[in-house]
């Protein structure tokens, strides 16, 4: 088994994921983490999930695919996804993509948690 | 083949097969060239993104089915002004026109199909060759 490449830890019922790695592109790493996350999801009635990219330098079209994943997993459950903390140039990949759209993105992860309903 | 459009006079080439920590060190080499020509920060964060897209694109569905041993060649050139990468994979190529616009609001959901607009976005220009199976990507140093 390889070592997490997250830090998660829960926080009155939210589940905060903070990234080890600044460079998210690997895909065999982007894989372990959309794995780690996913067993989070199932093992939450309604996961409640805020990623921080605090860590974060850089990420890739695969990484941003992972995270459509885990958003679709946790719609699935009736649950909520928050980002966090991305960086002005990673951001500019979420706009250029569209993706702000689709995720619920925040300045801090104190906004993020204000955010998570119920 | 590299043509007209794809060819990078004077590059350098190396072939790879997928072993990320040389993918890496390949990546970080073009963009310490380029940081000693003085490319700036958001400059070095949109090649390194294209070149990943490149070089992800080459192995993931450009090698679809193939050995997975099977090498991807990597071209490239920096000079002060401008910085060239071109990778060619060895499949049978892909029509870059065919590609579903990701950014319409029914594709936002899918996970895949972003790399090349992604590249796109970031590049000065970026080229096919006709069969599809070699992309060479070109950044200019934006004006001051």
């Amino acid at each position: 088994m390889t070592d997490s490449r997250l830090r998660i830890s829960d926080n009155d019922g939210v589940t905060l994921v903070e990234f080890v790695d600044r460079n998210i592109l690997d895909e065999a790493n982007i894989q372990a983490i959309n794995e780690e996350i996913t067993a989070e999801i199932d093992s939450a009635d309604i996961p409640k999930i805020l990623i921080s990219f605090s860590n974060v330098d850089h990420l890739s079209s695969a990484a941003l695919g992972a995270l459509i994943t885990i958003n679709n997993k946790i719609r699935e459950k009736k649950g909520q996804l928050h980002l966090a903390n991305i960086d002005p140039q990673i951001y500019e990949v979420f706009v250029i993509t569209r993706l702000n759209k689709l995720f619920n993105i925040h300045e801090t992860t104190d906004e993020a948690r204000a955010a998570f309903n119920g | 083949m590299s043509d007209s459009r794809t060819h990078i006079e004077g590059a350098s080439g190396i072939d790879l097969a997928y072993d990320r920590v040389k993918v890496s060190a390949l990546i970080d080499q073009i963009l310490a060239k380029a940081e000693r020509n003085a490319f700036g920060a958001s400059s070095l964060f949109a090649v390194r993104l294209a070149i990943e897209e490149a070089i992800t694109n080459a192995f993931e569905h450009g090698h679809q089915g193939l050995d997975p041993a099977t090498t991807v060649h990597i071209e490239y050139a920096v000079t002060e002004n401008e910085i060239q990468v071109a990778v060619q994979d060895q499949g049978p190529g892909f029509s870059p026109e065919a590609l579903p616009d990701p950014t319409l609001s029914e594709n936002l959901a899918k996970p895949s199909g972003r790399g090349v607009m992604l590249m796109r976005a970031y590049m000065t220009d970026v080229d096919f060759n006709d069969a599809g199976n070699r992309v060479k990507l070109r950044y200019i140093r934006p004006a001051q």
